[in-house]
């Protein structure tokens, strides 16, 4: 299958090289594929995301986007790829159908002539089309951010935390709309939500400028070989200190209510467990559960630490 | 071209927005039109005097009288040595102490020569000066007087009398409006000029929007031009209503060509975008922009001869005014408005401002980055 973004050995530092952003990093996105970068804060996704969108150059390394070279055919991409920055930055000042408007002639097009892309996004957006996109909520700010980004009809579209800040609801329609979208245009979305990723085609989770695992979330949570266990009592915090000094325990975090407690396949039953810790806590609660993206997140940080 | 249309437009929409850029225009000149003239007058009057009388005779009287009868002099005392007459200076009451010395009149006789002693407060600089050179005169042309009568009319005149009359040319009433305003108005020009345009480009920075239009694909020169155009056109408006209210309010009718002055305005308007372009290419924040334009406007209005003359100034000095846009521009509205003069005049004002409006424009377009 063809690529949409090809990244080949991409290193970025800072600070002459104090700082290392983007750690020789290596992939493929495929045409017409919904592709997530997983990663906490500080991971290296806006760091891509600017190489990739000819913002920034890179150190060393080379990539292309829609099979052009982002330092050679800068000019080319920039027609044909849309950003939406993890900040707000539209015209504030501009109301929504001005700020559509600008954006859409300055890539020489109009709303009209690719309203059937944006028309989910447009009719949303519409009774407020006059208002100042300053004023309007968060989730409307994205919907306006993303139609923005999508009304010049690129190949591929880089979402940089689209979702940050923004209520469940307006994040559950917008990712309706990113699956939506998909048929027509290959999405490279940043998240640092694990719930996000399931929703992804693949997904590429980073940490500290790597890229940790690169797979279908399928795939990873399959990988997953050892053997998790959700555990909680009236005593929460002895609860994590008394587990963590256990022997042969692979990790334990706090989950919710619950400690996520890790271990390799077979080293602990839950008899084991309840005889180890019954003594100091009462309301024990033992529950073998099947890992999400974020369990094996927090296990692929722990071995890469 | 198209583009570039574009850019404008949306440009225009948010200067329309923007209530404060709308007040400075149209607000900041005519304030400061009306008040900083009035304010900024050189004359000094009343300069108070303590006059110490230790003579007491007739032409110790009439010294003081000539110094009574002046409208620069207010005497606040008349005392009786010196000691006393140095604690009005020190309680500022005084500016000036004359002392007028015991037997003054017999020696003035006698001798054909006498002493006096002038004290001056030199901490208000400028009142001190003005105020010595006026009792300088007053003193001459007491001497003057003295000397006349006691000649008899001999066949030729053994004191050779220079009689000095000046005429203020170009400024007959030495209006000081007359030449502070158009000075202020380019000071007015000049803000607009620097301070807008690198503040609305760090804006763009500072909120992000910058990054939309740098993955775009407008060209650098199509976003530069986008956000010169604006500020020059809004230069001239300011320039425009400074002009009308010179007009109304001061009477000020240029001498010379009002095409002269907007001819010089629009390479001038080029020269101070390229400083503000090039501010804003260093500066991230708005604030570190405003710092910056402020220091540079601090040198350029201090050291441009507004308030001071250039030609006072030392010769290093005199060499640093040579690189300061606003000095050519304040001496052109100064030349062209008072003296009438013409475009020869003023080209080689002209010709240096168009260097530096394409020095600091190169520049500015050099450092432009779409991408680090």
């Amino acid at each position: 299958m063809e690529s949409a973004i090809h990244i080949h050995n991409l290193h970025k530092t800072f600070n002459k090289g104090k700082l290392v952003a983007l750690d020789n990093i290596n992939f493929d996105v495929r045409k017409g594929e919904l592709f997530g970068l997983i990663g906490p804060d500080g991971a290296g996704k806006t760091s891509l995301f600017r190489i990739l969108t000819t913002l920034w150059l890179a150190d060393s390394g080379n990539a292309t986007v829609a099979g052009l070279d982002v330092v050679k055919d800068f000019k080319e991409i920039r027609r044909r790829i849309g950003y939406m920055p993890g900040k707000f930055s539209l015209y504030q000042d501009l109301s929504v159908e001005e700020n559509l408007n600008f954006f859409a002639t300055l890539f020489n097009t109009s709303i009209e002539e690719n309203y059937d892309l944006v028309k989910d996004i447009y009719v949303q957006l519409e009774p407020f089309k006059s208002r100042k996109a300053g004023k309007l909520s968060g989730g409307m700010k994205q919907k306006l951010a993303l139609c923005c980004a999508l009304i010049h009809k690129p190949e591929v579209l880089f979402l940089d935390e689209p979702t940050t800040g923004v209520d469940p609801v307006s994040r559950k329609e917008f990712w309706e709309m990113l699956k939506r979208l998909q048929s027509r245009i290959t999405i490279i979305v940043s998240t640092p939500y694990m719930d996000e990723a399931t929703l992804c085609d693949r997904i590429a989770l980073m940490q500290g400028g790597k890229i940790m695992q690169l797979d279908t979330p399928q795939q990873i949570v399959d990988r997953f070989a050892d053997e998790l266990i959700a555990v909680r009592s009236e005593q929460m915090y002895h609860l994590i200190r008394d587990i963590r000094e256990l022997p042969d325990i692979k990790g334990c975090y706090g989950f919710g209510d619950y400690l996520h407690v890790r271990f390799a396949h077979g080293a602990w039953t839950q008899e084991r467990l309840t005889v180890a810790l019954k003594d100091r806590h009462t309301l024990l609660e033992f529950c073998p559960i099947t890992p999400g993206i974020e369990d094996c997140f927090m296990a692929l940080m722990e071995s890469h630490a | 071209m198209r583009t570039l249309l574009i850019l404008l437009r949306k440009e225009f929409q948010q200067i329309r927005r923007n209530p404060s850029i709308l007040r400075i225009i149209f607000l900041m000149p005519a304030v400061q039109l009306l008040i900083l003239p009035l304010a900024a007058d050189y004359e000094v009057k009343h300069v108070n005097l303590t006059i110490v009388n230790n003579d007491h005779s007739t032409y110790a009287q009439r010294l003081v009288q000539k110094f009574e009868v002046s409208d620069h002099f207010n005497i606040t005392g008349y005392v009786d040595n010196y000691t006393e007459a140095l604690q009005t200076i020190e309680q500022d009451k005084a500016d000036i102490i004359i002392t007028i010395p015991d037997h003054f009149e017999r020696d003035l006789i006698r001798e054909d020569k006498s002493e006096l002693h002038l004290a001056v407060n030199a901490v208000n600089g400028a009142k001190g000066n003005i105020g010595s050179a006026y009792a300088m005169t007053i003193i001459n042309q007491f001497n003057q007087e003295v000397r006349s009568e006691w000649i008899v009319f001999p066949k030729t005149n053994p004191v050779p009398i220079i009689d000095v009359t000046t005429i203020n040319r170009f400024n007959d009433d030495m209006k000081y409006s007359l030449f502070m305003v158009p000075g202020i108005l380019v000071i007015l020009v000049t803000m607009v000029g620097s301070f807008l345009a690198s503040l609305n480009i760090v804006h763009e920075k500072e909120v992000g929007t910058i990054e939309q239009l740098n993955v775009s694909p407008i060209k650098k020169y199509q976003f530069i031009l986008g956000k010169l155009i604006p500020f020059w056109l809004l230069g001239f408006v300011v320039l425009t209503i400074g002009l009308l209210i010179a007009r109304l309010v001061y009477g000020i009718i240029p001498e010379g060509s009002l095409g002269l002055i907007y001819l010089f305005a629009s390479v001038y308007l080029l020269a101070l975008l390229g400083i503000g372009l090039l501010i804003s290419t260093l500066a991230e924040t708005q604030q570190q922009a405003m710092l910056m334009s402020f220091f540079f406007m601090m040198v350029f209005i201090l050291m441009g001869g507004l308030y001071t003359s250039i030609d006072g100034m030392p010769h290093w000095a005199q060499v640093v005014t040579r690189f300061n846009p606003v000095r050519y521009f304040i001496e052109v509205m100064r030349m062209v408005i008072m003296k009438g003069s013409g475009l020869r005049d003023i080209l080689p004002n002209l010709y240096a401002i168009g260097a530096m409006a394409i020095f600091f424009n190169t520049l500015a377009i050099l450092s432009y980055r779409k991408r680090s």
